[in-house]
């Protein structure tokens, strides 16, 4: 697998770590049950998203998946910055995630043409749950389309989703990735040397 | 709304209630359904029907009291209790008649 492939795959799976966290705070308080149990699964599947791709990476790399998600320095992680923004509103949350999943939906049919056979097969995988991902978001722009909030929401962030599909635009992180780094990382970085797992 | 779900847990089956959702529409009963109730195998199909549209029927009106419709409240066990004791002394006097013979 070459370099560029790898480094789209990190990119893929950065994000999907971090947006999968960054959602996985609504756990609780999300408006209603149902949305709080809909809305976690969907995190939850978005971290899982990540494990796969870094896996995949990690061999290529003789390292291991936990290594690529915990053990390296905020800069270092390829994430857009859109999913790194802690979201306290709802509307900007769903306006995220309805933007997050067109991008997704984007990459993973240009994934799924890969040459590599793993790389399309893991895509495509992926995409069957993504699926699920799209018709939720579909769900709730309907319902909100026409509301001022949801509009201004969509408004502010639609610029920042571009760099999903473009490697070009990842550059800078916002200031709240080192702290969502801190808390993502605490557990592991609280074993002791030499412990190994 | 409140929708109540019924699932089908394998096909030719009978679709049972399973447990029921809030949604604000139809859509939204769709996606919660298919999250809460299908989406791991566990159904083969679901229905999804607002509350508001099952036609509820709970008023079994009895005014002339005729509960011998109903098998309900029949004493069965004195009844048993006694038919027991009488096949068991009928035995011990059939033994006993033995006896004297």
């Amino acid at each position: 697998m070459d370099e560029k492939v790898q480094s789209t795959l990190l990119e893929i799976a950065d994000d999907e770590l971090i947006l999968g966290w960054r959602d996985s705070e609504w756990t609780g308080i999300a408006p209603l049950l149902e949305e709080d149990v809909a809305f976690s699964s969907i995190a939850q599947n978005e971290i899982g998203h990540a494990r796969a791709l870094y896996e995949l990476v990690a061999r290529e790399r003789g390292t291991t998946a936990d290594e690529l998600a915990f053990d390296r320095s905020p800069d270092e992680y390829r994430c857009a910055p859109i999913v790194e923004l802690r979201l306290l509103d709802w509307a900007q949350t769903i306006a995220r995630h309805y933007l997050y999943e067109e991008a997704d939906a984007i990459r993973l049919e240009r994934l799924k043409q890969s040459d590599d056979p793993e790389v399309a097969g893991l895509a495509a995988k992926i995409d069957r749950e993504e699926a699920y991902h799209r018709i939720h978001a579909q769900m709730w722009f309907d319902r909100l389309q026409g509301e001022a909030r949801f509009a201004a929401a969509l408004d502010e962030l639609r610029p920042q989703a571009a760099a999903l599909l473009d490697s070009e635009l990842r550059g800078e992180h916002t200031s709240e990735l080192p702290d969502l780094w801190e808390e993502m990382t605490m557990v592991r970085r609280s074993q002791p040397a030499g412990t190994k797992w | 709304m409140i929708y109540e779900v019924f699932r089908q847990e394998r096909k030719g089956q009978p679709l049972q209630h399973a447990g029921s959702v809030e949604a604000a529409d139809d859509h939204f009963a769709d996606v919660y359904a298919r999250e809460q109730y299908g989406r791991r195998g566990e159904s083969t199909a679901l229905w999804v029907v607002a509350r508001d549209a099952v036609i509820e029927i709970d008023d079994f009106v009895d005014e002339l009291n005729r509960n011998y419709h109903r098998v309900d409240g029949y004493p069965l066990k004195e009844k048993l209790r006694e038919a027991r004791e009488r096949a068991v002394s009928a035995k011990s006097a059939d033994a006993l008649s033995a006896g004297k013979g």
